[in-house]
């Protein structure tokens, strides 16, 4: 319990300087699909929810928050990915389209 | 087994760490927010082959599961395809508060049921009042943020007042005694759970509530990485590594992107959450003044102007946005274009409603991408500029950001229209900017004004210049 709590603080340390690295430089066209993207990845919590309708045990107020939670989170992740794509699809389809003139 | 999923698990880590860092370049952006998605699909299969390959999955888990998937991924998918560009800002929010709301209820799974979900003992405890408190927030500030965003909420005149303050501190007490209460009894307080709950739901209301619609992208920034602590603190509760790795990466991206927003409105983050509407502070400290010397002129000169232009740059702000003119301002310049006068537009960092906004919103009326000039490409170019249209901004082309040393506008970054030979100002009337800060560019003896509706003077310009025969072959 106790070594996995500390690794499990390993890796929240990793996974923020992961993050404050990778968004160095940023041009401000990308911050409104980027900010969009990060948060359809912050929907991850779909796992969370998963383990707990899978462990429920069949406890059916557990299953319901489990379930619930679950459409939550997938409502962030589909949701957010797509709507991302759509918005990135604009800008690339541009300069494919001026080379074809 | 095992191993399976720890493979699956570093993969689908490391796809989204490159999904991350992919969707920060131009080129790589689509396919990057498409890697992201791969890996969480995998994410989702490493957690269920993990369960097959142990305790196995109940038929009734599985109906539930679909039942969720079905009902959310439905819900998101036509949210996402039905909802216009120039919501975006508000869409965000409604995502995002949506993944803090699931990170609460896990929490409060697990709270309820410590030993199906076998989260018991102190980290467990305090992960849950963290997922708890955070996901709250996370979920009141952007449902709140939405609805200011789309005008279905104002803010009640007590909420600018000083005592907001006392009634926000008073919340984060009451959090604070909830959370202690709760670590104290090892998480088995029904009381001070259902207190922490209404405490931090009702304290994300409050914090944005006050909040000036300009600034509502950079509070959104700022609780999308709220939502990936809340996915980190859910990943303790449940003992889920890949949900720490994603959660925090998450967090800390926001943060940065938070922090980058502020500097280009010239605003820190401390005066964004507890300064509220910057506007009332400027009027009082007398940044307002009248305007004396301006120069307003119609439709029909403006389009004279630009026929005789070589150069024209177009500065697109929140108020094309507003008027969603984005489409008329298309068949403005193409017929510009088309007479042989060289188009391009100017793109302040926090053009729009959030930052970058203003590109997708263009992108999407088909302005050719290389068309859009950053700050500081166009910059230099303002001299050798012969019309500047300047449609719905307002602040970002004050000069006295750069000129006047007792502006609070001063040391922001500007546009520097004033160096082209003739600005044209379109604006419904001669009310401030956000800022509530006169701009010293309307009484500059090179810019007129032209009053109206963005999408109807465009209208109307277009309609000149096809009298005009601008563009025709």
């Amino acid at each position: 319990m106790d070594s996995s709590f500390v690794n499990a603080l390993w890796v929240l340390l990793l996974g923020s300087l992961l993050g404050l690295e990778l968004i160095g430089k940023v041009p401000p066209t990308l911050h409104t699909p980027l900010m969009s993207g990060a948060n359809a990845i912050s929907g991850i919590t779909v796992l969370a929810a998963l383990t707990a309708i899978i462990k429920s045990n069949g406890s059916i107020p557990l299953l319901v928050l489990g379930s619930v939670s679950l459409g939550f989170a997938l409502f962030n992740v589909i949701g957010g990915f797509l709507v991302t794509d759509r918005m990135l699809a604009m800008f690339s389809r541009k300069p494919a389209r001026k080379e074809n003139r | 087994m095992d191993i399976l999923q720890y493979v699956i698990d570093l993969v689908a880590i490391l796809l989204l760490a490159l999904g991350i860092k992919g969707l920060s370049k131009v080129r790589s952006a689509r396919g990057a927010n498409q890697l992201a998605a791969v890996a969480m699909a995998l994410a989702v299969l490493g957690l269920l082959i993990h369960y097959l390959g142990t305790s196995g999955i109940s038929v009734a888990a599985w109906s539930w599961i679909i039942g969720g998937t079905v009902t959310g991924g439905v819900l998101g998918a036509i949210t996402a395809q039905r909802v216009p560009m120039t919501s975006m800002p508000e869409t965000v929010a409604l995502f995002n508060g949506c993944g803090g709301m699931s990170s609460l209820l896990v929490a409060l799974a697990a709270a309820f049921y410590p030993s199906e979900l076998d989260a018991t003992g102190m980290v467990a405890v305090v992960s849950i009042v963290i997922s708890v408190f955070v996901g709250a927030i996370t979920f009141t500030g952007s449902i709140v943020a939405m609805a200011k965003l789309q005008g279905w909420l104002s803010t009640p005149a007590w909420m600018q007042s000083k005592a907001r303050h006392f009634f926000n501190i008073a919340l984060a007490v009451a959090c604070l005694v909830a959370a202690v209460d709760l670590i104290a009894k090892g998480g088995v307080s029904a009381q001070g759970l259902w207190l922490l709950v209404i405490a931090s739901s009702l304290l994300g209301i409050g914090v944005t509530l006050p909040i000036g619609g300009a600034d509502m992208p950079v509070v959104i920034s700022l609780l999308n990485s709220y939502s990936g602590v809340a996915a980190a603190a859910a990943g303790f509760v449940v003992g889920s590594q890949l949900l720490i790795v994603a959660g925090a990466m998450v967090g800390a991206a926001g943060l940065i992107l938070t922090q980058v927003m502020c500097n280009g409105m010239n605003r820190s983050l401390v005066s964004v959450l507890f300064g509220g509407a910057l506007g009332a502070s400027a009027a009082a400290s007398g940044g307002g003044g009248e305007y004396t010397n301006i120069t307003s002129c119609s439709v029909e000169e403006c389009a004279l102007t630009l026929e005789a232009a070589e150069r024209v740059v177009i500065v697109p702000g929140y108020g094309l946005a507003v008027a969603q003119a984005q489409h008329t301002l298309r068949e403005v310049t193409r017929s510009l274009e088309a007479a042989g006068i060289q188009v391009d537009y100017a793109i302040h960092p926090v053009a729009g409603r959030m930052p970058g906004h203003m590109n997708v919103l263009l992108a999407e009326a088909d302005v050719p991408y290389e068309q859009l000039k950053e700050m500081d490409v166009i910059n230099p170019e303002f001299p050798a500029t012969d019309v500047v249209l300047v449609l719905g901004a307002n602040d970002v082309v004050n000069p006295q950001a750069k000129n006047d040393p007792n502006s609070p506008l001063y040391g922001m970054p500007v546009l520097d229209v004033q160096q082209a030979r003739t600005v044209f100002v379109v604006k419904r009337g001669m009310s401030a900017g956000y800022s509530g800060i006169k701009n010293d560019l309307f009484e500059l003896a090179n810019t007129s004004m032209v009053f109206g509706d963005a999408k109807k003077v465009l209208g109307d310009l277009l309609g000149e210049l096809k009298e005009l025969g601008v563009g025709k072959k």
